[in-house]
């Protein structure tokens, strides 16, 4: 019989500028980047950041502005993220600086601009 | 042109289906239903097709590769959609990046119905497809041969 | 220097059913490099989640993919049950496992005869899909569908299977594990055959770890990674160790594969033996409000479950992270370098499923 670790969920907060760090630190301890994806809320979009070692998921949350929304791409530490930064690029319309790869808006080919962020495509309209 | 009906040969179009429907048309290839026995052949190329088969619903992006692929196909031809994506949406019908069935793009003979449809309903529908392509053909000779009286009265008269 | 030269790959190639494109830069016979560009069956089907209820969802999810169809329903109501709290019988458990294995092998099944067909053998294609029907069978036997059965619901699943039945499966898998020997025999000592997979496309276990591979993909490479032994479903109380190879090319990928089939039947016969008696579901009242992220480890590898209710019948979020897409940085890192008639192979053997993808 093995321990169930599925069950733990660990979610943490931090602030934008901290999330590099954050996730240099992961790497350091041996963690691989699980997933990533954003969440748009009321108020903001929510990024999440999952970190996996020997089957412990740790997330990391950042809340971020809707209306130009940007952060600092994580691709520096975990050169696989471009995977996901240019996806939520394309549904968020979140800027990621400093993506290693980057498909300027033609990861997906979406018939609209950022449909999960309304709030971005208002303004788009002039 | 019994021909044509004896062996018709298909291209298959995967638009944005999940896979389901696809390994199910893949299933009819192989040797648990066997198409081949109807002289069936999956062919890759849309000048040697017949019969479209077409999984999967359209979207933005897959719109003109249909069209052309249809366009392609000599006449007399017939679109197969299988499954419910390809008939009507399905359950992605709401979704934002989906336009709708196969129809809003190019004309549909046969709508095989399932989710997944089934290497039975797949193949029925062929045998249906097969049917319109008939008449399709008669039409056609019909229209060749008015064509072709009308030319030679026109060479008499000239 | 050679010219270099850009050979389009796909979207529509023989090897591939499903379209993902690839700008190969070639130096005479040798690719450079490899530009993916995927997105053409992108669906949104993340976004239903505003026009379906909670517990319909999972229809919308089982559809993200027709190949691990019961994997995805299994890891949409594990994240809701792991946001509920909701402790589902033991016995459920068990049948999840059951048909979850069932779908592992008619999975590798399917990616076995594609690869025959991949280079070529298509007979061996033929043969090998002759057996993965039995699988089919079994499963519309158990559920009513062939390869999308919508069994799973949140609290359970939605129908027993009798004590009888589940002998017979045992006895149907230990009847095809002398059938498929023969067969997988031809993969892995065929000349032919090994001519196309041995020594093609070497990952190291560095890069694995690098370009965050996982799956069957990675544990070719010697990454131990199998998200079974987190012990969800009856994973826990079965015995079985993650089956590596340190190879890391064609040929050590589809050898894991095969390896995992026949672990894969092994499991199913242990599950069947210990299966307890009992309910197959519990009801499940409320609505999730808080958040939980869920793995599942499907045939192609890792998958990524997370959903953020509102306290409503109407999830915030719900978010599928597909192994393919954690394949593809090492699949571009693993194209360059190859000879051009190697790289469908390359692109096969890390098992693509692009409208899991692209969701």
């Amino acid at each position: 019989m093995i321990e169930r670790k599925d069950l733990i969920s660990d979610f943490a907060s931090i602030g934008a500028d901290e999330l590099l760090d954050a996730a240099q630190d992961f790497k350091g301890k041996g963690y691989r980047l699980g997933q990533s994806c954003a969440t748009k809320i009321p108020d903001g979009i929510e990024v999440l950041y999952s970190f996996e070692r020997d089957n412990v998921i740790k997330n990391l949350k950042v809340t971020i502005d809707d209306k130009a929304p940007e952060l600092r791409s994580v691709s520096a530490v975990y050169g696989y993220a471009f995977m996901y930064e240019n996806e939520m690029h394309d549904l968020f319309g979140i800027k990621f600086k400093d993506l290693s790869l980057d498909y300027g808006g033609k990861f997906f080919k979406i018939a609209m601009e950022t449909p999960w962020n309304p709030a971005l495509v208002k303004g788009g309209d002039e | 042109m019994a021909y044509i009906t004896k062996s018709p040969w298909l291209i298959h179009y995967d638009g944005s289906s999940c896979n389901g429907c696809d390994i199910e048309v893949l299933a009819c290839l192989t040797p648990m239903y066997d198409v081949e026995r109807f002289g069936v052949i999956n062919t890759g190329n849309p000048k040697h097709a017949d019969i479209f088969l077409v999984t999967g619903s359209v979207n933005e992006q897959n719109i003109p590769v249909v069209q052309q692929i249809y366009e392609q196909m000599p006449s007399p031809k017939v679109v197969v959609a299988v499954g419910i994506c390809a008939c009507s949406g399905g359950v992605f019908k709401d979704c934002y990046n989906i336009i709708g069935g196969v129809d809003k793009v190019i004309p549909v003979d046969v709508y095989v119905p399932g989710c997944a449809a089934r290497p039975e309903a797949i193949i029925d529908g062929v045998v249906k497809g097969l049917g319109a392509l008939e008449k399709k053909q008669k039409n056609l000779d019909t229209v060749l041969t008015l064509e072709k009286v009308a030319r030679e009265e026109a060479e008499e008269y000239d | 220097m050679a010219k270099r030269t850009i050979i389009p790959f796909g979207p529509q190639h023989p090897v591939l059913p499903e379209p993902i494109h690839l700008d190969l830069v070639m130096e005479d016979e040798t690719v450079v490099e490899a530009i993916p560009s995927i997105g053409f069956i992108h669906r949104g089907l993340e976004k239903l989640v505003e026009k379906n209820e909670w517990p319909e969802m999972v229809y919308v999810i089982e559809r993200v993919c027709g190949i691990c169809s019961f994997g995805h329903g299994w890891g949409y109501c594990k994240t809701i049950e792991g946001n509920m709290g909701v402790e589902v019988p033991p016995r459920a458990e068990y049948l999840r496992t059951i048909w979850a294995e069932l779908g592992r092998i008619h999975s590798h099944l399917l990616w076995l005869g594609l690869t025959a067909d991949g280079f070529g053998f298509e007979s061996l294609f033929m043969h090998t899909w002759k057996i993965r029907e039995t699988i089919l069978d079994i499963f519309e036997e158990t559920t009513g569908g062939r390869v999308i059965f919508s069994i799973c619901k949140v609290g359970g699943v939605r129908k027993d299977i009798s004590n009888e039945k589940l002998s017979e499966i045992s006895e149907i898998i230990g009847n095809l594990k002398v059938e498929l020997s023969e067969l997988t025999d031809v993969f892995l000592n065929d000349v032919s055959v090994k001519n196309r997979l041995v020594g093609v496309g070497v990952m190291t276990k560095e890069e694995a770890v690098e370009f965050g591979a996982v799956g069957p993909t990675a544990r070719a490479s010697g990454v131990d990674n199998d998200v079974r032994r987190d012990g969800h479903g009856a994973y826990g109380e079965l015995s079985f160790v993650p089956i590596v190879e340190a190879e890391g090319d064609c040929y050590a990928r589809c050898k894991v594969r095969i390896r995992e089939i026949f672990q894969s039947m092994n499991l199913i016969r242990q599950a069947v033996k210990q299966i307890p008696c009992g309910a197959v579901s519990v009801v499940v009242k409320g609505n999730p409000s808080g958040e939980y992220v869920g793995r599942m480890e499907q045939p192609r590898g890792e998958a990524y479950y997370y959903s953020k209710g509102s306290g409503t019948k109407f999830l915030e979020r719900i978010r599928v992270r597909t192994p393919t897409a954690a394949n593809i940085p090492a699949l571009v890192h693993l194209l360059p370098g190859c000879d051009l008639a190697d790289v469908p192979m390359l692109v096969l053997t890390i098992d693509p499923c692009i409208s899991c993808t692209e969701r």
